[in-house]
């Protein structure tokens, strides 16, 4: 029973919680860092070099705060919900691939997955867990009891339902290309070059789809330009206003760590995983890393270039402009894969 | 002998959450609570699908019942803001509680029970599946669209029918 390969499994699957826990604080640093410097700001500097350890004293103040709950809100709900917010982004990541098989220094022999679960219909779990995460953001909205909590959470309902569907369609079309469901088996579609150079990722065959994902991806992670549920100067914070604490501190950490889900499974579908040139397959996830560090970029570089739209902007372009783009896409890549079998 | 115990457990684990929260949902005063309870049981459901193998039908069912139609649920019942029903009062003169519902009520579960003693007594082997494994997505997508054609088709008409309904008696009269 204690196989090595056992035991690398269990300690794979405490390194991906600490990985993402330590993630969510590293993308606050960097969040406020690139923030400050876009803004001809220091940022963060006391605290360690270069301001470095600011995410630990923000996690210790966070810890010592009071915990508050309003009177009126549903205890059962008000603390539930959190929880929900933070396993479901916790369990989006347990069937992402981020690396080939790695023999950890000849310590297992036979090779291990740098996966948690190896399903075969990883990307509808991926998106089954992503649509269960709105249930935090508007239970919490609306156990709070409060006016700008319930606006919140209804906003961030009514977006994450509209651009779920050019999210899924987006995943479809790529299915269609990659002929699978299985995140490892797209990966493994996407190695190799075209002529030589141009290496084999789906962003070149989808590059539509890549677009729809991304933006999509964004409303899905309430992230600015998209980020009405939390829209300060409108709704005080949103959904978590009457939330404190350690609790608060939990919808926080959910959001940053959905952004890194949506980022690696990007990564995987459309940026070709681990594949990269130079370094051997045993060493993929440093281009793993490198290219998901690159979209939390992107990401955090759009959160301070462009500003919030209008709700019914929103709306509109989700419904109106999203929507018929990712059907267009996915049937025309069908049709595409139908008559020159790609 | 382990794995055959574990998923035993698991069985009686997920079919005893999926009928526990499926009877409290009707017990519920609360309609959030109603909803919440109903999605429990829609996730026991898809652990029940995931040991029989059929991990497609467990994600299709989180994606669709779980995930899209209870946010909608959630999101009416929110909106409309829904009172507790507590009174003893209220129920009293609630429409449901008169003689014919509650009589066509009784005819409607004694034809479920009827139907479920005959389908269980049958004792016919449960309807193998032509396609191959049912954990293969592409054979159920095959067998949707060769054996099954006419039910899927005549299916997705009668959602539209039921969307299209939906629209024409939400819609505000223009004058």
């Amino acid at each position: 029973m204690l196989s090595p390969l056992f035991i690398g499994q269990i300690v794979l699957t405490l390194f991906v919680f600490v990985m993402l826990l330590s993630s969510a604080a590293g993308m606050v640093y960097m969040e406020r860092k690139v923030a400050a410097l876009m803004q001809q700001r220091l940022g963060p500097y006391r605290v360690g070099p270069r301001g470095l350890l600011q995410p630990l004293a923000d996690i210790i103040k966070l810890m010592f705060k009071e915990e508050l709950r309003p009177k009126a809100a549903d205890a059962l709900l008000f603390a539930l919900s959190p929880m929900i917010a933070a396993t479901c982004a916790f369990a989006a990541f347990a069937v992402v691939p981020f690396g080939g098989d790695v023999t950890v220094f000849g310590l297992i022999p036979e090779g291990i997955r740098l996966q948690v679960a190896d399903v075969n219909v990883a990307i509808l779990i991926v998106f089954a867990i992503g649509s269960m995460s709105v249930y935090g953001i508007v239970l919490a909205g609306w156990s709070s009891n409060s006016k700008y909590s319930l606006l919140g959470g209804l906003r961030s309902s009514a977006q994450m339902i509209s651009y779920e569907l050019s999210y899924g369609l987006s995943l479809a079309s790529v299915l269609v290309v990659g002929n699978s469901l299985s995140l490892t088996e797209i990966v493994n579609a996407q190695g190799g070059t075209w002529l030589g150079f141009i290496p084999k990722w789906f962003v070149f065959l989808q590059p539509v789809g890549f677009f729809v994902y991304m933006t999509a991806g964004i409303a899905e992670t309430n992230r600015a330009p998209f980020d009405f549920p939390e829209a300060e100067q409108e709704l005080v914070a949103g959904y978590h206003t009457e939330y404190s604490s350690m609790t608060f501190a939990m919808f926080f950490m959910a959001e940053y760590i959905n952004m890194v889900t949506v980022s690696a499974v990007a990564t995987d579908l459309f940026l070709g995983g681990w594949h990269g040139p130079f370094l051997p397959e045993s060493w993929g996830w440093i281009w793993f890393l490198l290219k998901v560090f690159a979209i939390l970029f992107f990401y955090v570089w759009m959160r301070w270039t462009l500003p919030r739209y209008r709700y019914d902007q929103l709306m509109r372009f989700g419904w109106k402009v999203l929507l018929p783009i990712a059907v267009i896409n996915l049937l025309v890549t069908a049709a595409g894969v139908l008559y020159f079998g790609l | 002998m382990v794995a055959f115990a574990l998923v035993m457990i698991s069985f009686y684990l997920l079919g005893s959450v999926a009928v526990i929260a499926s009877i409290l949902v009707i017990a519920q005063r609360n309609p959030i609570y109603s909803v919440l309870l109903l999605i429990a049981s829609f996730g026991a459901l898809s652990g029940l699908y995931v040991l029989l193998d059929a991990p497609f039908a467990a994600a299709i069912q989180i994606i669709v019942y779980a995930g899209a139609i209870m946010v909608l649920f959630l999101f009416v019942v929110m909106l409309l803001n829904a009172p507790h029903e507590d009174t003893e009062h209220d129920l009293r003169v609630h429409p449901l509680m008169r003689v014919g519902p509650m009589g066509f009520g009784v005819v409607l579960s004694l034809v479920l029970v009827a139907e479920l003693v005959v389908a269980l007594s049958a004792g016919r082997e449960p309807g193998s599946f032509s396609g191959g494994s049912t954990s293969s997505v592409a054979a159920i997508g095959r067998a949707l669209f060769t054996e099954y054609q006419f039910a899927f088709e005549v299916t997705s008409i009668l959602i539209l029918v039921a969307m299209v309904g939906a629209v024409v008696l939400a819609k505000k009269e223009s004058r």
